[in-house]
């Protein structure tokens, strides 16, 4: 036993030490990989999620904002540019009439967009409405 | 003036006042406190950055290592939005996000003007931004940015209505930009100005509303936090949809 022992200790404690370096390199680039695949999750889980999380905490106050902002605003722009073609071309009230209901249509248009649900302006894969 | 209806007016803080009147050529160019609060804000941002980076220590102190942050943020934002061609912009992008989030954060202040809460300013910030996109897509690109308005695999019929709803859309860019951040703005000051308002109206109703009080104060510090991550958040966004605009002058429809 003792014989045995001797001999297996000292002739281990070499290799021993260096697998025992070897482990512990290993452990340390185990370590250091998880922490990479952890730490690019988060990261892309944040930015995907960034503005969900923080209008989640305003409990949707933001998001409201953001998609009643981005509607009213094109119905805005179509009234204003049938009132203008009614006002220098004398078409009215077709203009108005037009401009409006096409100023409803890029106001869902809108909300679609920034809700992620409809492609963006730029017709390649960039993730639509993901970012704001 | 009436001061103590002052005191809880919630608009009252919105007020613009002259500091020295100015006129030239028929235009009222008068330096108002709007101005002052501009120029203190233009003034905070750029200390802020100049004694923060005139260490250029290896090992940052916490003032660089947060102006880094601040740059490094607004870097990689871009870089992620426009790509590496988007870069040229990140000086305006950059000075954008600073004069934005430096005014909502000077406005949560005391006695403070925040000039965000104007929708002129904000309206001027906004056309400045799809000023740049259309003039830099049409250099670019010349007709080629018209692209734009027109996505692919859509019928020839269907081409004028759609192209026309696209472009309203795009037009209604500016107002929505502007109108978050200014809607955001004024709102949450109004709310915190009608709480702080319920404080001294009831404190002034001697003991039982001076325990009153307390509810409305609890709540006024807790809009105060609030208004604080809404300040940051819509700078955020207001930085964020700047680089996916000057993204579409970059790369229109390709």
């Amino acid at each position: 036993m003792a014989g045995e022992k001797g001999p297996g200790e000292t002739g281990e404690t070499g290799p021993k030490h260096q697998s025992k370096g070897d482990i512990r390199d290993d452990e340390l680039e185990h370590r250091r990989r998880r922490l990479e695949a952890a730490l690019a999750e988060r990261r892309t889980g944040g930015i995907e999620g960034e503005g969900k999380a923080k209008t989640g905490s305003l409990s949707g106050y933001g998001q409201a904002f953001k998609l009643s902002s981005e509607f009213i605003a094109a119905i805005a722009v179509g009234v204003g540019i049938g009132w203008a073609i009614d006002h220098f071309a004398g078409t009215s009230p077709w203009g108005l009439v037009v401009f409006l209901l096409l100023g409803f249509c890029s106001g869902v248009l809108n909300v679609l967009r920034s809700a992620g649900m409809v492609a963006g302006f730029e017709q390649n894969g960039r993730k639509p409405g993901s970012k704001d | 003036m009436n001061v103590a209806a002052d005191k809880v007016d919630p608009i009252h803080q919105f007020h613009l006042n002259e500091i020295f009147p100015l006129e030239i050529g028929g235009y009222d160019l008068a330096f108002t406190n709007s101005s002052l609060f501009m120029v203190v804000t233009v003034v905070v941002a750029g200390a802020f950055f100049y004694f923060s980076t005139s260490g250029r220590a290896l090992v940052p102190s916490r003032w660089q290592s947060s102006a880094e942050i601040l740059y490094e943020f607004t870097a990689s934002m871009l870089k992620d939005a426009a790509g590496s061609h988007g870069m040229k912009f990140f000086p305006f992008v950059f000075t954008v996000f600073m004069f934005v989030l430096t005014a909502n954060l000077l406005g949560l202040f005391p006695y403070f003007f925040t000039i965000t809460s104007h929708i002129i300013v904000t309206f001027a910030l906004a056309m400045l931004v799809i000023g740049i996109v259309v003039v830099y897509g049409l250099y670019k690109h010349g007709f080629g940015f018209f692209k734009l308005f027109v996505p692919s695999g859509v019928p020839m019929v269907l081409l004028p209505l759609v192209v026309g709803i696209e472009v309203i859309s795009f037009l209604s860019r500016p107002i929505s930009l502007s109108v978050r951040l200014f809607a955001n703005m004024l709102a949450g000051h109004i709310t915190l100005k009608v709480f702080a308002g319920f404080v001294v109206s009831l404190s002034a109703m001697g003991a039982v509303g001076v325990a009153g009080a307390v509810l409305p104060l609890a709540m006024a510090v807790a809009i105060t936090a609030l208004e604080l991550l809404v300040a940051a958040l819509q700078a955020y966004v207001f930085a964020i949809l700047t680089c996916m605009y000057l993204a579409d002058a970059v790369h229109p429809g390709h």
